[in-house]
């Protein structure tokens, strides 16, 4: 589509629109999406380091263990608990449920809820003996 | 001979000539989204248990126990619904975002070549571990 040779002006939304529970979930569930995405290439970079030999495989380990992976994998993972909460609060939405805009709203809630007490636990325990 | 309107849907004769929205498809991916999706609750599941338990282990530790037939199952399995997931996932992105139509494109393709290729290298190091012995 060309561009019209007179830019018409829109009409403000993100300037004007209080952000709710339902739209910043939603562009949250986009960008955590997206992160995750590029993150897979650190799934690949462990797969095949570790199909590459010892050497390969305890760079990629000693990378995990810097400040800037842990920071990366932190990341990733409060992104993954995120998208995975608030996934399942759509395919609710997609069986029907959910609608109600108070039990749209609850559900984000335990959306973030359990974002939080996710990651948090799954990092306890990561570093938790046994 | 005049086409009854209520046959052919909700577009007028000139948008279903073009050849529908923006993705030029839908319903099949829109399925394998949720699809994949509900694969990938069980799977992500598995793959945190698969981190915590593997942690720390020395890389021939860690290629034998990726070798045992049910992580190496479990990984390519992996593997496969969330690179495919990304890759619908990604491609709505592009759709809503991006209306030049070569741009579009170019990106929708590289894109679907970059989980392929990805995917297909990720189920390749698991396999030459599990069965080639890494």
């Amino acid at each position: 589509m060309s561009q019209k040779s007179a830019e018409r002006p829109l009409s403000p939304h993100l300037q004007v629109y209080r952000p709710q529970m339902t739209s910043v979930l939603s562009i949250l569930h986009r960008i955590t999406g997206a992160a995750l995405a590029v993150g897979s290439l650190m799934l690949l970079w462990w797969l095949i380091a570790a199909a590459s030999g010892e050497d390969a495989y305890n760079t990629f380990a000693w990378f995990c263990g810097t400040k800037l992976g842990v920071f990366m994998i932190f990341g990733w993972s409060v992104c993954l608990f995120y998208h995975l909460a608030n996934g399942i609060r759509h395919l609710f939405w997609d069986m029907g449920f959910l609608f109600k805009i108070e039990n749209a709203q609850a559900a984000g809630w335990a959306v973030l809820a359990f974002t939080v007490l996710m990651t948090a636990g799954s990092w306890m325990c990561f570093f938790s003996k046994g | 001979m005049h086409m009854k309107w209520e046959d052919k849907g909700i577009k007028t004769p000139l948008a279903r000539a073009r050849g529908l929205g923006a993705s030029h498809d839908g319903t099949g991916r829109w399925i394998t989204l949720r699809v994949t999706a509900v694969a990938n609750i069980f799977l992500v599941a598995w793959f945190l248990w698969f981190v915590k338990a593997s942690a720390g282990m020395s890389h021939s530790t860690f290629s034998a126990f990726l070798a045992e037939p049910v992580n190496a199952l479990a990984m390519i399995l992996f593997i496969v619904s969330v690179f495919w997931h990304a890759c619908l996932g990604s491609r709505e992105i592009v759709e809503d975002y991006i209306h030049h139509e070569g741009f579009k494109l170019f990106k929708l393709v590289g894109q679907t070549f970059f989980f392929f290729a990805g995917g297909a290298a990720g189920i390749f190091c698991v396999l030459k571990i599990a069965l080639a012995g890494g």
